[in-house]
């Protein structure tokens, strides 16, 4: 038995979702037999870590602060142990651009991309490549906010007429945006854990459903397959490529690699999260049940991870 | 129910997944949005919401509330504390009927169904009338609480547009002939005539009228809400449709909470008695009767004889407020945003251009401790993307007009961002700066209003 911190909620857009895996955590933390103290984030957060003095934190923030590093680089300092990765990890996959940057310098597949501040196209005129990016990426064009975890501010835009409003949505979340040719297929995700990938889940939109924010926490929004009907090839594949990527940018333990599944069979990595969603929906827990490890099993896996 | 084990820790079990089973269908149709989490992180302290559609309690005297409790407590202790008829106690419905005579609508007390806040009447005739696909008659944009509602019961919901004379009845009438060739009824209208919630507007007298004796002729309920009928800060009252209607089609749902107290939960609904009867089983069952403690509360505040007092007194602090949010609008918002204007109640609307949407900019203002409600929020069909509803009851005049800087300051953001992206020149086959109106309307809309996509377009995220 131990005294495990939860830190979870704090002020991101994901506070909700946030505190739903925090608090399922919590739950199987307890029936581990763990001495459980759930913190939600905010201005105490080093006062109460020192109170509390817990001998891990369980991170279960989504999005800012943490989800890209802010929160780990604190628990560095205070000198708690924490799960999943480290601080210049969670830098690199919190922002989209960094890590496609990563992806493509390192020949690992990644949808084609531009991405620009706010300040490029107040100051230095970065409309005027718009055409431009527009040919070589094609339509529709996905319009994405750089460093938001959930699908919030993500547009498609279906031609050069619907940019700018996707532009000036993504903006609303992010300092950086980028805009990245939309590849055509199937969505995958390969959660990892320990370092090794598990089975892939596919998420299959119901009828015209799309998969967005309010999808993705919703049971009964979209259908999820796992494992994905792949061939074995192709999910030997798609899980070598998604520890690749895991490997790449440095993530400890856990992430989870999203990827798309071209109508050629090629694999395209989207992007990696370091403190993949715990809720009753989420990917990770439905991937970890598959390999028959069940959540109280795959919480206590993640725990012993922590470093 | 089938834990493995007892729960443990004494923590309530959270696992959904492993009751999912066991869930309703409708359910699924119970939305947490997206919205709902980002609502969730308006209630921080340091936001100045106007998302809201508080009253301000703080006007009602604490040494009142506790003068007229021990008088309950002194008085009729056992009462208060003992269940009430389903219907609600009758010196309640007098009360009532002294709040609609206030309107010059004249009731029956004995045709009143004293019902747990106004919403449970949204629920009640629901209940009553709404089997799943049938069609419900609401404006557009329509009031954003009862949505979760319409939804629950699986109503089909057809959202007529309204302008500055509330809702198109000529839109209205062309809908309801439209229906019936395909062969579907409306089970009833639902419309907020004064002061709209959310958008601020009032149905003027002739629509009233039309619209009492269009459903005459085809024999359609109204439920007419009208929590805010007292509210009114400026021009003449107009009368109920409960009083045009003589009470044949006319559902009408009022409450204490806007006038008195939302705390007390107390509202009430006046129908034709057949409806009435099948109101009162359905309230039964949901909860046998509302809080009798508040309706001695109501009776005793009544009986002292000063609720109109009251009333006079919340219409001078909110009309205060309305205005110090009208001329905080017109100082902050840029100039291609528009906005209602109120004659009472508890909110304006604002639109803003095509390309911003209200949903991202929450998020926005949300960084600037600011907030509002999207207008999303108040149709069930994606529109309303670029709307916002202000609330300028719940909070003081100073944070009325920091909060409207604020959101004018994002509003500005955007706008000029929008201008810059724009701008820039003519180039290939891209056609860009100057679109046709129609032609933008359309990409617009496929963007802002988050369309379904087809499977091609479809991405994990």
């Amino acid at each position: 038995v131990s005294r495990v911190a939860v830190l979870k909620g704090g002020r991101s857009l994901e506070r909700q979702v946030s505190l739903k895996s925090g608090a399922r955590v919590e739950d199987a933390l307890e029936r581990l037999g763990h001495d459980v103290v759930g913190i939600d984030v905010g201005h105490d957060l080093v006062s109460r870590l020192r109170d509390v003095r817990p001998e891990a934190a369980f991170i279960c923030l989504h999005g800012r602060d943490g989800e890209d590093g802010t929160v780990q680089e604190l628990l560095e300092i205070v000198g708690v142990p924490y799960t999943g990765s480290g601080v210049s990890a969670c830098m690199r996959c919190a922002d989209k651009v960094v890590a496609k940057h990563a992806l493509r310098d390192a020949g690992l597949p990644t949808p084609d991309f531009f991405a620009f501040s706010e300040m490029a196209f107040k100051q230095l005129g970065a409309a005027d490549t718009l055409p431009a990016i527009e040919e070589r990426l094609g339509f529709p064009v996905v319009v994405k906010p750089a460093d938001q975890g959930s699908a919030l501010g993500i547009r498609f835009a279906p031609d050069a007429g619907a940019v700018p409003a996707a532009l000036v949505a993504a903006f609303s979340y992010s300092q950086k945006v980028l805009l990245e040719r939309a590849i055509d297929g199937r969505e995958l995700a390969v959660s990892i854990l320990a370092d090794e990938p598990l089975p892939i889940v596919e998420a299959i939109p119901l009828g015209e459903d799309f998969y967005d924010f309010e999808a993705r926490y919703e049971i009964g929004r979209t259908d999820f397959a796992c494992p994905a009907q792949l061939d074995d090839d192709a999910t030997a594949r798609v899980q070598q490529l998604a520890l690749e990527a895991h490997r790449l940018l440095g993530c400890r333990g856990l992430s989870r690699v999203d990827l798309m599944l071209d109508a050629d069979g090629k694999p395209w990595i989207l992007e990696a999260n370091t403190v993949p969603g715990m809720t009753e929906t989420s990917l990770l827990p439905q991937a970890a049940d598959a390999a028959g490890i069940d959540f109280d099993a795959l919480v206590a896996r993640i725990l012993q991870g922590a470093s | 129910m089938m834990p493995e084990g007892p729960p443990t820790g004494g923590r309530a079990h959270r696992d959904l997944e492993r009751y999912a089973g066991l869930f309703a269908s409708r359910t699924r149709v119970m939305k947490s949005s997206a919205m709902r989490d980002l609502m969730a992180i308006t209630e921080r302290p340091e936001v100045i919401s106007l998302a809201g559609g508080l009253p301000d309690t703080s006007t009602f005297p604490a040494e009142r509330l506790a003068s007229i409790m021990s008088k309950v407590a002194a008085d009729s202790s056992a009462k208060a504390l003992q269940y009430a008829p389903t219907e609600g106690m009758s010196a309640v419905a007098d009360c009532i009927a002294q709040v609609m005579a206030e309107e010059d609508t004249v009731i029956d007390p004995s045709d009143v169904l004293v019902t747990t806040g106004g919403q449970q009447v949204i629920d009640l005739v629901c209940k009553t009338l709404i089997d799943p696909g049938d069609v419900i008659i609401a404006e557009a944009p329509t009031y954003p609480g009862a949505v979760p509602a319409f939804t629950a019961y699986q109503a089909d919901v057809v959202q007529i547009e309204m302008d500055s004379d509330g809702m198109r009845i000529d839109e209205m009438e062309e809908a309801l002939e439209r229906l019936e060739r395909e062969g579907r009824r409306p089970k009833f209208i639902y419309t907020i005539p004064n002061f709209q919630n959310p958008a601020g507007v009032t149905m003027s007298l002739p629509r009233r009228r039309r619209l009492v004796e269009v459903a005459r002729e085809r024999e359609l309920l109204v439920l007419e809400d009208n929590p805010y009928g007292l509210l009114r800060y400026e021009g003449d009252p107009l009368p109920t449709l409960r009083s045009l209607d003589g009470g044949a089609f006319v559902i009408y749902l009022g409450t204490f909470s806007k006038i008195l107290s939302p705390g007390l939960r107390l509202g009430w609904a006046v129908a034709p008695v057949p409806v009435l009867q099948k109101m009162n089983l359905g309230k039964q069952e949901s909860d046998l009767c509302s809080s009798s403690l508040s309706q001695m509360f109501v009776t005793q505040y009544f009986a002292e004889g000063h609720w109109q007092d009251y009333v006079l007194s919340l219409r001078d602090v909110y009309r205060r407020r309305r205005d110090t949010m009208l001329d905080a609008l017109a100082e902050h918002f840029p100039a291609e945003a528009t906005w209602t204007h109120p004659q009472g109640g508890l909110f304006v609307w604002a639109t803003l251009p095509d390309y911003i949407d209200t949903t991202d900019l929450l998020a926005l203002a949300l960084q600037s401790n600011v907030a509002f409600v999207p207008g999303r929020a108040a149709y069930l069909d994606g529109r309303g993307g670029s709307s916002m509803r202000l609330n300028f009851s719940g909070v003081d005049e100073h944070a009325i007009r920091e909060g409207i800087r604020r959101i004018g300051e994002v509003v500005r953001e955007q706008v000029g961002l929008f201008a810059t992206i724009t701008s820039r020149p003519q180039s290939g086959q891209a056609p860009m700066s100057a679109p046709e109106p129609a032609a933008i309307d359309q990409e617009l809309a496929d963007v802002l209003h988050l369309p379904k996509r087809d499977k091609r377009e479809r991405r994990a995220e």
